[in-house]
């Protein structure tokens, strides 16, 4: 029955209530809206990231990274056929990385290039799927090349574009080759796409003078992306001598996303809540001071002090659990609406994809933190309902029904 | 025999540092079974000397006892179960739960005694036929008549089968012919399961009905009459 009186009470002023719920309902759906487009955005970044650039996990010798030494290659088609063996394991691809100079017609720069195997490449990789002018490798019989459009755009480079490769091999004479451009792709990563370019691994094993079946890497996707840490332990056991690293080691700065998303969300949620609190125990302490009669007349009857508090918060916790529950419902339709449609920020698209992101963001529902958020929710009305409860306590009955 | 017994009440307020003496050494002793008007004029202390027997307010000196009890001495969680069980309310201002029905009223007394919801039921029932309105089981007080709002509380009252009732100024708000009304059922409450009524009023139709009429003037006992 005190469940009863206490949401009965609640529309004892409808308007006042409905002005309390109006505010939740607003704060929550901002709150929620932000978060699921937060999310949606980060994880399409962590996501591109991944797929495009790093590949679930990497192996190469330890110290290649740092010295990008091109004499740090390591028998690889024996590795790449027992890691295939893994049920784990999607596809495994060993790649050449060599720092070189390109140079067009017009210019010059420096760039990070890749040799892979066309056909495995792409199946751990997805920049196959982001050309938008020709094709992965065909189309150009005699060393071909797949560069960024960023680099296309500085380097004035069209299809069939010819253009200079010059780098250190294996010896540490400088050498090189002319390429032409098969394919241009873009991704969301200006950065990216300005810094790297595919070429046949056979071609660059040549110039480079490293034996066949030997990589400087190998680009592994897995089955389920939650698995990865564990297969990189799993990997880890029989590459022996090898640096194993999954897609945190390689790009912490994707890792940090998630965790700092997180960290984010809830503290931007509080944040909202916190102010909404204020109002809740504003409007409960006027319902408390409205009601000294009446809780005089409820403690004279028989009803227990703790019952008064209990009746108090339940008030309040409704209050708040009816306004944030439709708040969180409507950020959630608007989540599901907005996620297959998309949120178009092309006005910023230059300076997202400098950063990495992309223009069009697609928020993303989470379960764990939508119910965290309720969580939330629930916590503020009990706590906004402890002060105005404290209040009811204290009142003398005697005095409590003297009172107008 | 007495079920209830007052020492040497004393009450007084501070009000702006100036103390106020609502009582002034209060003796009385109440029989189960009592049909008792308090009379005085306003601020002679009558609501003081019920809220002290009520357990609501706490004397400055002197002692009540009920049933052996002495209610005084009792923590505030104490009086509170002891008010449940014992002591019903009848108050000037009806009080009910505006939230709540007219059954569901009486029922959450009883409900608050851990009274099963089928026994409360009946219970609720029996008590709005005794009051004569078990056609209005289902209406909140605002939408009752003053004088059947007050049927109400005095059923909500007996709802917890209490040893006495007090009442405070119960007819005040009410025309003649519901308080005449009121005050037969109260008596025929009172013979029939000889609850003690005591009841602080300044209302004649009241105090003709009474079986015993106490006078209070400047917080003491003038006069105590029995008929």
């Amino acid at each position: 029955m005190i469940l009863k009186i206490a949401w009965r009470n609640i529309w004892r002023n409808p308007l006042r209530s409905w002005i309390v719920i109006a505010a939740l309902i607003v704060g929550m759906y901002a709150g929620v809206f932000t978060t699921t487009f937060m999310y949606g955005w980060m994880m399409q970044r962590l996501k591109s990231g991944i797929e495009t650039e790093t590949s679930h996990i990497q192996i190469q010798k330890p110290g290649f990274k740092l010295a990008e030494d091109v004499n740090l290659f390591f028998e690889s088609d024996t590795l790449i056929r027992d890691l295939e063996r893994q049920g784990d394991i999607v596809c495994a691809s060993g790649r050449l990385v060599v720092s070189a100079m390109v140079a067009s017609a017009e210019k010059a720069v420096g760039i990070q290039v890749l040799g892979v195997d066309a056909g495995k490449d792409s199946l751990v990789v997805d920049v196959s799927e982001k050309l938008v002018e020709g094709a992965w490798f065909s189309g150009v019989k005699r060393h071909p090349v797949v560069v960024g459009q960023e680099l296309a755009k500085e380097l004035k480079l069209k299809l069939r574009s010819k253009l200079i490769v010059r780098f250190q091999d294996c010896n540490g004479d400088f050498t090189g080759g002319a390429f032409r451009v098969a394919g241009i792709f873009k991704t969301n990563n200006t950065g990216f796409d300005g810094g790297n370019m595919f070429v046949r691994d056979a071609d660059l094993q040549k110039l480079l003078l490293i034996p066949k079946g030997m990589s400087h890497q190998i680009v592994i996707r897995c089955t389920d992306p939650t698995r990865v840490d564990i297969v990189r332990n799993s990997i880890e056991q029989f590459a022996k001598g090898l640096r194993v690293e999954s897609w945190r080691e390689i790009s912490p700065e994707l890792g940090y996303i998630t965790e700092t998303m997180n960290a984010y969300m809830y503290v931007f949620v509080m944040i909202i809540l916190m102010a909404l609190g204020f109002g809740v125990v504003n409007t409960m302490l006027m319902v408390v001071m409205e009601r000294v009669h009446e809780i005089g007349m409820l403690m004279a009857i028989g009803m227990k002090r703790h019952q008064i508090f209990q009746m108090i918060v339940y008030e309040t916790s409704m209050l708040a659990l009816v306004g944030g529950l439709i708040g969180v419902a409507a950020g959630i339709i608007t989540t599901h609406w907005t996620g297959k449609s998309g949120i178009n920020l092309s006005m910023w698209a230059e300076g997202l994809a400098e950063m990495g992101y992309d223009s069009i963001i697609y928020p993303q529902y989470n379960f764990q933190m939508v119910s965290g958020v309720v969580g939330l929710v629930l916590f503020t009305g009990l706590v906004a309902s402890v002060y105005p409860a404290i209040k009811a306590l204290k009142l003398n009955p005697s005095q409590a029904l003297q009172s107008v | 025999m007495s079920i209830i017994r007052i020492k040497n009440l004393h009450k007084v307020y501070s009000q702006k540092q100036i103390p106020v003496k609502a009582l002034n050494g209060v003796d009385l002793t109440f029989d189960e079974g009592e049909f008792t008007a308090l009379v005085a004029p306003s601020g002679a202390g009558k609501t003081t000397f019920l809220n002290l027997l009520g357990g609501l307010d706490l004397p400055t000196e002197g002692s009540v006892e009920i049933g052996g009890v002495r209610i005084d001495q009792l923590s505030s969680a104490e009086k509170t179960k002891f008010r449940l069980t014992n002591i019903g309310f009848v108050f000037q201002a009806y009080n009910l739960i505006p939230v709540l029905t007219a059954s569901e009223n009486i029922e959450f007394i009883m409900e608050l005694q851990g009274i099963s919801k089928r026994e409360r039921a009946v219970r609720s029932r029996e008590l709005l036929e005794a009051v004569g309105i078990p056609d209005k089981a289902n209406v909140r007080p605002l939408q009752l008549s003053g004088g059947q709002q007050q049927r109400v509380a005095v059923a909500r009252a007996l709802a917890s089968k209490p040893k006495f009732v007090l009442a405070d100024e119960p007819t005040a708000n009410l025309d003649s012919k519901s308080t005449e009304n009121l005050l037969d059922i109260m008596l025929q409450l009172n013979k029939k399961e000889n609850i003690t009524f005591i009841f602080a009023t300044h209302d004649a139709r009241v105090v003709k009905m009474a079986r015993r009429v106490i006078t209070f003037e400047d917080g003491k006992v003038i006069n105590d009459e029995v008929r």
